[in-house]
């Protein structure tokens, strides 16, 4: 059997206000800029939903009802379940009628999509804990597959995940470990024998994340046929691993590109093979024998050329903010302040630094595209303003710092 | 080719920005084989090879003394004993029939003019040789009346001049835009070719500061943020000190150097008192040498507030210095900029809280510095020369067919 594994991930984060200095001190309300179109929480789900959750979710569920062997697997953050919950309901049940197929797996991950693995062991445990009550609750699912936040994995992360029991987790497909090995197997963590890895095949991914609207792509217009066919020509593969943000359908890709109807016609041509088929990630890992070990002592992610941390954490500026941020972590969990907890772990979110990427020229395009800011540098002295901020309501309660 | 350049000011007698532009644009041509004759308002020495450079002194003038800038009056002294001092309009023509007289001994197949005070000889010379003109817009009367109508004697000649024009060349996109709001002169007729920087003009800084209060202030915590341009309205200085009051009440330790001269000094310098910050605020004057670069170099921050800026070389020259910029929006340099920050010029609260920011923080203010040295590497007036060249390529076939 040769199967294809979708797995789709969506996220907003709480993007924050335009704040200044001489708010901090003053005024809270870092996450409410419904004034302002570029900032507003609010008005950006708006439009992600009408371009992109409402029509994919339409498709993928008559793809659900239409075709028993299509399944995909999801992860959901936490903050945008939370923005559903408030702004769009209807968004939120779409996506649990999709679940209630019972072919639609949700994967673990952190409620606050952070970087919490790499400061704060303790403060990351809390946040997958979150994340799994609030799948629980609203889908009544208990996942046993992780994805770290921007697929950020290392041999710890994988240790972490066996012992924590799951039994698979989700990374980049990146050559710096695979070396001369394919992606379209299942692989074992060097450091966690008992789980097993799911590698993106980033190439497979990219033609429909990046490439697919691309007129001067040389393979444009990508059609599901030739696409099955490029998979098809991979004897002897086990799993075509097309792991991607949920947004490539209809927000990058807009829909006047024709990315719903490639969605539409996949299962179609895929499946007039009969040893063809989909799988959810779960079902991968407890079907597919591994083929060989993986070992990344070094953290590999999904982004950028680089496939590091770099987009994050690159430069002093996005280091100095995530260092400050953690280094309150004791002081503010003590206040037992849940206003004040919930205010933190919102800025933990990684999209925040990511902002503050200041490689333009090699990887400007995508890094200005998904910010609301005009440089990276307001970026910056936006998220420290809030900081400060945060820091004198710890010095309000009393606390030193 | 010969090119006739007409210009008001060359380094080391320049009062601005002008100057310098006027020269590296000219050196940056004859690499380009271009062959220059620049004809000045004044006689001086010049360490010019790479063209000739010529003073159009009027008929019977022995000396033209310099008062100050090249804005204000100069006194001419006649062969005959007698004195006589000249304003502006007075020298623009007398600048015009000396140029008029001096066009009929030279042999030349352009005439480029920088700004307003040779436009008028300009034109005169295209009467007497019918050859084409190209006239270099650095600025246009509305901006230099920040944002007003300005002198309608000015704008006269500006106007008339641009109608009748084989071609505009504007700074910036901004002030083609100024030009086709202003003047309803036909976009067609304007390229925009924008200024730029040759890092080989810059003296390098000395161990010793002339600032010895200032670099004192500095080991004693002080942040010292500058502003260096003509002390007029157009440069947006009554709302930096409006917003420096601001900036103080956060981080007492701010001086502001405010370098320059101009008509608005008395104003702003009852202004920085009447703003209760008289002592944290320093006028020096109009520098030039040492004291003009060691104002960059002693600077933490430098600010470019501008109500209408056409260009502005000040944040480059900053950058060049290693200090970063606060830029206002309204720049033309911004369009070719990235490492900076941008501010709308009346935005004050913003203003004050990118300043607040810069000096708070090591990190950006060093972030900032080094991505602005990078991309100072990459800029140089070679391609500016190479679009002009284009120009008068194209417009000399048209007087050939």
């Amino acid at each position: 059997m040769k199967s294809i594994l979708i797995y789709l991930h969506v996220h907003q984060p709480f993007r924050l206000r335009h704040y200044t200095i001489f708010d901090a001190g003053l005024s809270h309300d870092y996450f409410n800029s419904d004034n302002d179109p570029n900032m507003s929480n609010r008005k950006i789900l708006d439009k992600v939903a009408k371009k992109s959750y409402l029509p994919t979710n339409k498709r993928l569920l008559q793809l659900l009802k239409d075709y028993p062997e299509f399944k995909i697997s999801l992860s959901i953050s936490g903050l945008l379940l939370e923005q559903l919950e408030a702004w769009h309901p209807e968004v939120l049940k779409s996506f649990q009628e999709l679940s209630n197929t019972g072919r639609v797996e949700i994967v673990a991950e952190t409620y606050y999509h952070s970087l919490a693995f790499f400061y704060s062991r303790s403060e990351f445990e809390t946040q997958v804990q979150m994340h799994r009550d609030i799948i629980k609750r609203l889908f009544n699912q208990e996942p046993t597959i992780f994805r770290n936040t921007e697929l950020a994995y290392n041999n710890d992360l994988a240790a972490w995940a066996q012992d924590a029991g799951y039994k698979g987790v989700i990374a980049e497909g990146w050559d710096q470990y695979l070396d001369w090995r394919s992606p379209n197997y299942v692989y074992t963590p060097i450091s966690a024998k008992n789980t097993k890895l799911l590698l993106k095949n980033y190439r497979l991914s990219d033609d429909i994340a990046f490439r697919f609207g691309d007129t001067s792509w040389s393979e444009w217009p990508l059609t599901a046929d030739k696409f099955s066919h490029w998979l098809s020509e991979d004897k002897d593969a086990t799993n075509f691993n097309l792991f991607m943000d949920y947004e490539t359908f209809g927000e990058h890709q807009w829909e006047e590109s024709g990315i719903l109807e490639f969605l539409k016609a996949l299962p179609k041509e895929w499946l007039k093979t009969p040893e063809h088929t989909f799988m959810t990630v779960s079902e991968a890992i407890k079907s597919i024998d591994a083929v060989g070990d993986i070992d990344s002592p070094n953290t590999v992610t999904w982004a950028d050329t680089e496939r590091d941390l770099s987009a994050w954490l690159g430069n002093s500026m996005q280091r100095q903010a995530i260092e400050a941020l953690y280094r309150l972590e004791r002081p503010l969990l003590d206040l037992n302040d849940w206003s004040l907890i919930d205010d933190w772990r919102k800025l933990q979110t990684s999209d925040h630094f990511y902002y503050m990427c200041v490689k333009w020229f090699e990887d400007g395009d995508i890094h200005a595209y998904f910010s609301p800011y005009d440089s990276p540098y307001d970026a910056y002295i936006n998220f420290m303003n809030v900081y400060h901020d945060l820091k004198s309501r710890l010095v309000e309660n009393g606390v030193s710092v | 080719m010969k090119v006739l350049m007409l210009g008001w000011e060359l380094p080391p007698h320049n009062s601005g920005g002008l100057g310098v532009a006027c020269y590296q644009l000219c050196e940056a041509l004859s690499k380009d084989e271009v062959d220059l004759e620049f004809i000045l308002p004044y006689k001086a020495e010049h360490s010019i090879e790479f063209m000739k450079v010529s003073a159009a002194s009027p008929t019977g003038v022995l000396e033209i003394i310099q008062s100050g800038i090249a804005y204000d009056s100069y006194k001419f002294i006649y062969s005959d004993g007698h004195e006589e001092w000249n304003d502006i309009y007075s020298q623009v023509r007398f600048y015009e029939n000396a140029v008029a007289n001096m066009s009929k001994n030279i042999s030349f197949d352009i005439v480029h003019a920088h700004d307003w005070l040779t436009f008028r000889a300009a034109l005169r010379v295209k009467q007497i040789k019918g050859c084409p003109v190209v006239l270099h817009v650095h600025s246009i009367e509305s901006d230099r009346a920040g944002g007003n109508p300005g002198n309608p004697l000015v704008r006269e000649i500006e106007e008339i001049s641009m109608l009748a024009a084989d071609v505009i060349v504007a700074v910036s996109h901004l002030t083609k835009q100024s030009i086709i709001r202003e003047y309803g002169i036909p976009g067609d007729k304007i390229e925009v070719v924008h200024n730029s920087i040759d890092r080989n003009i810059f003296d390098p800084i000395d161990d010793h500061n002339a600032y010895r209060y200032l670099n004192q202030m500095k080991s004693q915590g002080y942040k010292i943020v500058t502003n260096i341009g003509r002390l007029t309205v157009q440069k947006g200085l009554v709302n930096f000190l409006h917003a420096a009051r601001m900036v103080i009440d956060q981080v007492p330790k701010t001086i502001f150097l405010i370098v320059g001269s101009g008509e608005q000094y008395q104003e702003l310098v009852t202004l920085s008192s009447d703003l209760g910050i008289g002592a944290n605020v320093i006028f020096t004057g109009f520098q030039r040498g040492k004291n003009w670069r060691d104002s960059f170099s002693i600077s933490d921050l430098f600010v470019m507030p501008s109500v209408s800026e056409p260009f502005g070389l000040t944040p480059l020259e900053a950058g060049f210095y290693g200090v970063p910029s606060v830029v206002s929006k309204q720049s033309g340099v911004t369009e070719i900029l990235h490492n900076c920050l941008k501010v709308d010029f009346w935005d004050v609260v913003e203003i004050a809280n990118k300043i607040t920011a810069v000096i708070k923080s090591d990190v950006l203010r060093e972030t900032l510095s080094q991505e602005l040295d990078k991309e100072l590497l990459s800029l140089s007036w070679s391609e500016s020369a190479r679009k002009i060249k284009t120009l008068y390529n194209r417009h000399l076939e048209g007087v050939t067919a």
